[in-house]
């Protein structure tokens, strides 16, 4: 018979890099799989002022690269593949892969996270790549010297925002409020930024441009009057929704496709936990998500030591 | 994979007869750089179909702009010197969709 895992993270965030460190420490076999990029949202977020000790090196990717290095080190397996779905209607679970191999395993920590939402505009599927932006790190150097949009009000677009100035000549923040949600300390910063200016009530309509952005129409949500904005690049920060679908109809989820977990990271289904922004949670942030991580591999800990004989 | 700068683009892929995949990445990208491995693996397994080429934005910006391309990871085929076909954005450029690229412009 095939190795059996103690514990299986899907997603290498930080909620599945910390739950992964947890569980190596705690001498469990751990394996998180990750599709795309390790670091997860974090690992494009340049400016991360947020996390306690990493203010001499505040970069998303430099803090995520550390704490792979850590869980890794630790003796955490780290594969890259995409999940395909998940079966637990057994004791024993099974995870298939993309690449056609099949995981078994006592647990899973589910650690997906979310992913940038687009607000289905015009233009904005068309002119992606072509000046319209979900990623400020991938796409910053493209627009020196030039002027761009930010739109959304959360503290990833007003980070951003100011991250963006350091290229960019001119950034102008849309927002459809008349205040930012994000912190206070980071609100403070841009409207201080002499090169950021904000527009409030305001919403995107359409975003034009001859196989390049020109753009935007904007309409300010108060007189409903529609403004033409030229601009060269659009960067939009307007939320994120959660990727869940390879476990629907798993474990319970709300309409959104966020997870239901306890506080102790339990999903509906025994042996299955949810951890980071994947999770229905009031706060999704780089600490919450590590903290995510930790919960749910001390719990899977605790479980097997229950449910299964050594 | 063919490193493509100013000087050699034109005659690398717009002179080029036959189908050419160009990967504009750039050093700040860490979608790009973490499917470096798979585009190199599926430059492999195609190169002898396809032209396989990466364009690194970072050092040539105005070359990449030149061709419209503004945000990264992009990947476009380009058959004689044309545009055929182009995929970007990190969530959009998965190994797979990357492989179908290049497998409907062979």
């Amino acid at each position: 018979m095939s190795k059996v895992y103690d514990v299986v993270i899907i997603g290498g965030g930080p909620a599945g890099l910390a739950a992964g460190l947890y569980a190596s420490r705690a001498r469990m076999s751990a394996m998180i799989i990750e599709k795309a990029k390790w670091g997860g949202q974090a690992g494009t977020t340049e400016e991360l002022e947020n996390y306690p000790g990493s203010i001499e090196m505040p970069t998303g990717p430099k803090l995520m690269e550390r704490m792979k290095n850590q869980a890794e080190a630790f003796g955490t397996e780290l594969v890259k593949d995409e999940v395909l779905s998940i079966d637990a209607s057994e004791k024993i679970k099974k995870i298939k892969l993309g690449s056609g191999k099949e995981i078994s395993t006592k647990t899973i920590i589910i650690a997906t996270g979310a992913q940038p939402m687009m607000l289905g505009i015009p233009g904005e599927a068309e002119l992606r790549g072509k000046g319209v932006s979900y990623c400020a790190t991938c796409d910053a150097d493209f627009f020196a010297e030039l002027e761009v949009v930010v739109v959304g009000g959360g503290d990833a677009a007003v980070e951003e925002a100011i991250y963006l100035t350091k290229f960019a000549e001119k950034v102008t923040i849309v927002h459809r409020r008349d205040q930012f949600r994000a912190a206070k300390s980071i609100a403070e910063k841009a409207m201080k930024n002499e090169k950021i200016d904000i527009m409030w009530d305001t919403v995107p309509e359409e975003i034009y441009g001859d196989g390049i952005v020109e753009g935007i129409k904007l309409r300010n949500v108060k007189t409903n009057e529609v403004t033409d904005f030229r601009t060269d690049g659009v960067f939009m920060f307007v939320g994120t929704k959660p990727i869940s679908d390879f476990a629907k109809g798993v474990v319970e989820m709300d309409a959104k496709g966020y997870i239901k977990a306890d506080e102790e990271m339990r999903t509906s289904v025994e042996g299955i936990y949810a951890a980071g922004d994947v999770r229905i949670k009031s706060l999704r942030q780089v600490i919450t998500a590590a903290a995510d991580g930790a919960i749910a591999a001390v719990n899977a800990e605790k479980y097997i030591e229950k449910n299964f004989e050594n | 994979m063919i490193e493509l700068d100013k000087d050699n683009f034109d005659s690398e892929v717009l002179q080029a007869t036959g189908p050419v995949l160009v990967d504009f990445w750039g050093e700040k990208c860490e979608p790009c750089k973490a499917l470096m491995p798979e585009v190199h693996a599926l430059a492999e397994k195609y190169g002898d179909k396809m032209k396989m080429c990466k364009l690194n934005t970072t050092q040539n910006r105005r070359l990449a702009i030149g061709q419209k391309v503004l945000g990264l990871p992009t990947f476009i085929v380009y058959k004689n010197g044309e545009k055929v076909k182009e995929i970007s954005g990190a969530e959009n450029c998965t190994p797979e969709a990357v492989e179908n690229l290049i497998k409907e412009n062979l």
